[in-house]
């Protein structure tokens, strides 16, 4: 037994009476402290999160397949989109990563569980309390939330339906939730590597991890300081956000992209990590410029601290303050192209082959680029002024959230899914899809770049008759996006169920810890440090 | 390698960080202020202006006034002559006109502004009704003055510039009651 455990009985922590295998019933699931328990938890509670925000996503598209009011009221889709980004940002794609932290991280350090597994399970189980909140507003007389996911004040103030301060208590647990996830990642990468594994000889999916918790720990409070400013103004009389008071409307945005900048990153980077281990695997050759890659992830994360006003160039900042947030928001794309790079350096001449991982991560370069290069043309300050608040940023956004983070997700599912479950999972059905799901998004959120660039503005239930055919080939391939999911639920379903027994390392060229404990991982992995030479 | 001390210590900073992260996001709305105050951003003037300047007869700017209701006002308010031509360094007074048609007493509050936002800074308020409250009696009218300098220093390209004031309710937050105090008191925070 490692010191970590013995040490944890000292201080009161005790309690670990599962050693020999997971305690049986539903109890299992409420009292787990095992980070494997604790990550399928997270990974099947970002995927109904998943799905429930895509269905937001389907009433969108649904009223948005043709010209005028058909499906829903204004007010009611209003409250669609706004849900749907929380639900996607907060409730999908973030605990989806934080799954994939808690059961990978430990294996691919070597240690035995995370750092702190009570708060492990505490952070977890407020997701649920938060959500369930959120989602309880929709029902509620006044309606949900309507603002946007951005709640710009006074919309989300002044005018917000009275639901808002639910929205705010939810807000400060997914808060607390990710700000004790983030503690559990630093703490478990810096104290639980096993004797030999040096930082630069962490995994990218570990490194990237680590500099995410450190932006989560370093904007989780600002989120919550700026909905708790928000709470005030609403219920104690405060004027942060009402100019009759002496508050500033533009306060809230400058505060909320404060947070909401790195936020994107947060979304972004282990998705760039998964990516990291996934290409060189399914290339078998080794990453091409690793040192560059943590160099390049922490530049990202530095720049991402100063670069928030390029979401409000229209607001009206001084002509410096455009240039200087400009020029800032475009040097990103100097360490993002450093990874890109090596992402191509390292399938070049490789011997590639494209099973459902492989197929996600190099879907994911491309795609992701096309992101990129959208998010250039919307830091060009007086190009902005154009794309501001149109159906272009969008399709700027899908592009590195869908094709970025939901297929960094994917890919890591499908990479590792044998490693969870002891089964291959059914290759065919894995490749069909991936490419419905490359044809669906693409098909989604390419036009969005057309009508967005012709003046289609964003959150508006209806639209001018000249963006009808683009808007039905979008909402045909969200249909069909959405529908596949269901195909991605039932091959994870029938891989746990069964399928061909997996070996401890079912991909050739994959390297790491992780490939070293059987498949399934047992319960307990790494009692006994690993050497690492 | 790890024990507990370790991790006890490491959560500890780390909260400490969570903490001050926290504080800092408030921090920001001073901040925001300072600049904006400093820079003149956001077309944000600053408070009663001290100083004295020397008129500059050659230099002529035209100063456009608006006046708006915020949401919900219903006061008649607006000024007494759109625009002015007024001479860089001299003071100007212009009266903006208020009028409660309702049948209550109420409290506003007028919040200025400058546009183009890069005068604000040049824009120099020795007297305004916007640095106290207004309490109008049901059917009263007042005729309230501002006084202002443009400085000798406004950027050569700026010929022309707009003092908008947007009129707020505030009767709720500061109701009229004990208005002889209230009309004194700033609103509650930093003012405009």
């Amino acid at each position: 037994m490692s010191a970590v455990i013995d040490s944890h009985k000292e201080h009161g922590h005790a309690g670990h009476d599962h050693h020999h295998g997971p305690a049986k019933g539903l109890m299992r699931w409420v009292l787990t402290t095992n980070h494997k328990d604790i990550g399928s938890m997270y990974l099947w509670f970002s995927f109904a999160m998943f799905l429930l925000g895509g269905s937001m996503a389907m009433v969108i598209r649904a009223e948005l397949f043709q010209p005028g009011l058909q499906i829903v009221e204004p007010a009611f889709f209003n409250q669609m989109t706004t849900m749907h980004g929380l639900i996607m940002v907060f409730g999908a794609v973030m605990p989806a990563f934080v799954g994939l932290a808690n059961w990978m991280i430990p294996l691919m350090v070597g240690a035995p569980d995370m750092a702190l597994p009570r708060m492990n399970n505490f952070s977890f189980w407020l997701l649920p309390a938060a959500f369930g909140l959120l989602v309880s507003t929709l029902f509620t007389e006044g309606g949900g939330p309507n603002f946007g996911w951005t709640f710009y004040a006074p919309l989300s103030t002044t005018y917000a339906p009275e639901s808002v301060t639910f929205f705010i208590f939810a807000i400060h647990l997914m808060g607390i939730s990710s700000i004790m996830g983030a503690i559990n990642v630093i703490a478990t990468i810096l104290n639980l590597r096993a004797p030999g594994m040096t930082l630069m000889k962490m995994p990218l999916f570990v490194w990237t991890w680590l500099i995410t918790a450190f932006l989560l720990i370093a904007v989780m409070p600002v989120l919550a300081g700026v909905v708790t400013m928000m709470l005030m103004d609403i219920h104690f009389g405060t004027s942060f956000f009402s100019a009759a008071g002496g508050g500033d409307p533009v306060l809230f945005q400058h505060v909320f992209w404060f947070f909401g900048h790195p936020e994107v990153y947060i979304m972004i980077l282990p998705a760039f990590g998964a990516v990291s281990s996934i290409i060189p695997a399914f290339a078998r050759k080794p990453l091409f410029g690793y040192t560059s890659m943590v160099y390049a992830t922490a530049s990202i994360a530095f720049l991402s601290f100063i670069v928030w006003a390029h979401h409000m160039f229209t607001v009206g900042i001084p002509l410096t303050g455009e240039l200087f947030f400009m020029y800032a928001t475009m040097l990103i794309a100097v360490p993002t192209g450093v990874k890109v790079f090596n992402w191509a350096s390292t399938m070049w001449q490789g011997s590639m082959t494209f099973e459902a991982p492989m197929l996600f991560s190099v879907a994911f370069v491309i795609l992701f680029t096309i992101g990129g290069f959208s998010g250039l043309m919307l830091a060009i300050a007086p190009a902005d002024f154009q794309y501001h608040d149109t159906y272009f940023v969008v399709a700027h956004f899908h592009y590195v959230l869908v094709p970025g983070a939901i297929f960094g997700i994917f890919a890591s599912a499908y990479y590792w899914l044998p490693k969870w479950t002891g089964h291959m999972y059914d290759e065919t059905l894995a490749k069909l899809h991936f490419w419905m799901s490359f044809i669906g998004m693409n098909l989604a959120f390419f036009p969005m770049h057309f009508v967005g660039l012709a003046g289609m503005p964003r959150r508006i239930p209806d639209y001018n008759l000249q963006f009808a055919d683009f808007n039905m080939i979008s909402s045909v391939g969200a249909f069909t996006f959405g529908a596949t999911q269901f195909l991605f639920l039932f091959i994870v379903i029938k891989c746990i169920r069964g399928g061909k027994p997996a070996p401890a390392k079912p991909w050739d060229g994959a390297e790491g810890l992780e490939w070293t404990v059987p498949s399934p991982a047992p319960y307990h992995t790494f009692s006994t440090p690993p050497e690492v030479k | 390698m790890s024990d507990a001390l370790d991790n006890r210590r490491l959560v500890l900073r780390l909260l400490a960080v969570v903490a001050g992260m926290f504080a800092f996001g408030f921090a920001l709305v001073p901040i925001y202020d300072v600049m904006c105050q400093a820079f003149g951003i956001n077309g944000k003037t600053a408070g009663a202006y001290q100083g004295e300047q020397v008129v500059d007869e050659a230099r002529q700017v035209r100063v456009q006034f608006l006046a708006t209701n915020a949401a919900g006002m219903s006061w008649e308010f607006g000024p007494a002559a759109d625009e002015l031509t007024v001479v860089a360094g001299a003071s100007n007074e212009m009266l903006f006109v208020a009028h409660n048609p309702t049948d209550k007493p109420m409290t506003a509050q007028a919040i200025p502004s400058v546009a183009p936002s890069k005068a604000a800074a040049f824009f120099h308020k020795t007297e305004c009704f916007c640095f106290t409250q207004q309490v109008l009696q049901p059917g009263e009218r007042i005729e309230m003055p501002v006084r202002f300098i443009v400085d000798r220093d406004l950027p050569k390209d700026v010929k022309h510039l707009t003092l908008a004031y947007t009129l707020f309710d505030i009767t709720a937050r500061q109701p009229p009651v004990a208005q002889a105090t209230l009309a004194q008191t700033a609103p509650s925070r930093a003012a405009p």
